[in-house]
């Protein structure tokens, strides 16, 4: 079975996030980018069912503009087989990344579709449930543990109360959560061979997606800043202040 | 334009989100229609019913809703929606689960997480972690939104809505539940708590948590955890608090032991008062602490809960 793998490139979670003085967005001008953290859980988990025999092989998507290759090769290093590149420069809406993914979910025919529950930039949590729901197939959102069978496979998912198992009928979408394994670095001789798996290059014409934004961003501005207060010497003027001053005990 | 709402429930109770996105919807469009689909929720449909500005409450009761796996819920949402110009929901892991499914089918994006109205067409979201607030504009078709619940009031209880049954939709035998496992607490959630009690990696273990859950006791508080906490294994995955576990904004935040990383701010500061307690001066979760106590920890909570019962708590 194939395995596909749409990993995003994105501002690296460590970076400060800069608004931009014309409140156009948010200033990526010589900003480190790197894989989405969810993206990378789901190479791994993708790489591991090859490991472990399951799968056969491991394609990772990447839709972006031309450096989006190395975040593919990045995946190509910790062990995707191949990769396919739709170059975009614009940014890209997750309804129109959904439709990208369906064509080439059309084309490859994945028994199982991993990929972040979000991607770090956009915060928007939905590519993979609308790639689903485009295909027809089930989905298993926001992953703990992935039991795969033949024709079904149990995904335990992160909710709000605690953990819930769901059965999902193959080929489905998984999307992953943060503790579903964690990620290994590629290493030095794996880097190497993974300069020589090949990726396509393709554009959103050759499926025939119009991505064009379908919202209107009017501005990006900063988040209201909170102010630091003041510090206490001890527990009990703590007590005090929070109950006398804030009145919130 | 007419609005309708996604309850969230857990077919005995409704949970307070919807009120919330109850009004985030009457600023969207009126009238409001509340969906109540679920498994033996009457009493669900009755409290819908009760909430300030509905109009109607559609219940759909089948066994096919028990635990709104999201294929079913695409498939009732869809069967309804061409009624309605506007759809939200709240953004819990329900609401996240199903609702980009049904902006596919309708062939528009989803507007995920608002956190305010600015006109029918326009809307405040974070992006980055809410390093940044993006304001967007709808473009043609139905708007289909989850609702970030914390910064919208819960409409009131002066309503008195007409329910309204309607037949289940087709099953399209995707998916099934299989299990659950929950976790009990006689403590309020964390998301509609007044006053939350959060532990951070400096909390070193599980057992130390129960440090905590004394002075939540006593202050009828939720406990939370930062990420590495859950991380560590101390505390189950649902008491994360952060950008990607629950966000909340209670009266009162208490950081215990946590150096406040943005991710974990972007999940609470928005807290009306916070406090914190954390070893390091220099930890970042001081930059936004209303109060912050320099002390280690394993001093100060002991010390607390001594305090708390001689002030009568």
């Amino acid at each position: 079975m194939k395995v596909l793998v749409p990993v995003k490139r994105v501002i690296d979670y460590n970076v400060k996030v800069r608004v931009k003085a014309d409140q156009s967005g948010v200033d990526l001008a010589n900003v480190k980018m790197s894989m989405n953290p969810f993206d990378e859980i789901s190479v791994e988990e993708a790489v591991r069912l090859k490991e472990k025999g399951k799968a056969t092989e491991v394609i990772a998507v990447s839709i972006g503009p031309q450096q989006a290759s190395e975040t593919i090769r990045t995946a190509l290093a910790m062990g995707a087989d191949r990769g396919i590149l739709v170059k975009c420069d614009a940014d890209v809406e997750p309804l129109a990344v959904a439709k990208i993914l369906k064509a080439i979910c059309d084309a490859e025919k994945p028994t199982l579709v991993i990929t972040g529950k979000q991607a770090i930039d956009d915060d928007s949590n939905q590519t993979g449930q609308m790639l689903a729901s485009l295909l027809g197939w089930a989905q298993g959102t926001f992953a703990h543990k992935l039991e795969l069978g033949d024709a079904t496979a149990q995904i335990e998912r992160e909710i709000d109360g605690g953990l819930q198992t769901v059965e999902v009928k193959l080929p489905a979408v998984m999307t992953v959560d943060l503790r579903l394994n964690e990620p290994r670095y590629a290493s030095l001789p794996n880097i190497m061979k993974a300069k020589k798996k090949p990726i396509d290059e393709k554009s959103p014409t050759d499926y025939g997606v119009d991505i064009a934004p379908r919202l209107k961003v009017l501005k990006v501005s900063e988040p209201p800043k909170r102010q630091a207060g003041i510090k206490v010497k001890t527990v009990a003027e703590l007590l005090d202040k929070l109950k006398n001053e804030a009145g919130v005990i | 334009m007419t609005s309708l709402v996604i309850a969230e429930h857990d077919n005995k109770t409704l949970k307070e989100a919807t009120g919330k996105v109850v009004t985030a919807a009457a600023q969207v469009g009126t009238p409001v229609h509340v969906l109540v689909a679920g498994q033996g929720a009457d009493a669900v449909a009755a409290a819908a019913a009760k909430l300030s500005g509905v109009e109607k409450v559609l219940l759909a009761d089948d066994a096919l809703y028990a635990k709104m796996v999201a294929e079913t819920m695409e498939t009732l949402i869809l069967s309804l929606a061409d009624k309605y110009d506007a759809i939200l929901a709240p953004a819990t892991t329900n609401g996240k689960n199903y609702m980009p499914r049904v902006a596919a089918k309708l062939d528009v994006p989803q507007i995920s997480e608002i956190i305010a109205v600015e006109s029918p067409d326009t809307f405040q979201r974070p992006i980055y972690a809410g390093n940044a607030i993006a304001t967007v504009q709808a473009g043609s078709g139905k708007i289909v939104i989850t609702v970030r619940t914390t910064t919208f009031k819960s409409a009131g209880d002066a309503g008195a809505a007409a329910i309204e049954k309607i037949s289940a939709g087709a099953d399209p035998g995707l998916s099934k539940f299989v299990s659950e496992e929950l976790s009990k607490s006689e403590r309020p959630e964390l998301t509609s708590a007044k006053i939350i009690i959060s532990g951070g990696r400096g909390m070193q273990s599980g057992e130390n948590f129960h440090m905590l859950d004394k002075i939540a006791d006593k202050l009828h508080a939720a406990v939370g955890a930062s990420r590495a906490a859950v991380d560590a294994g101390f505390v189950p995955n649902d008491y994360q608090v952060g950008q990607t576990g629950k966000v909340v904004a209670p009266e009162l935040y208490i950081a215990v032991g946590i150096s406040g990383a943005i991710q974990h701010l972007a999940g609470m500061k928005d807290s009306k008062v916070i406090a914190a307690i954390n070893k390091d001066e220099e930890a970042p979760i001081f930059q936004v602490a209303d109060y912050g106590l320099v002390a280690d920890l394993f001093k100060a909570i002991p010390e607390m809960d001594e305090e708390l019962t001689k002030m009568g708590y």
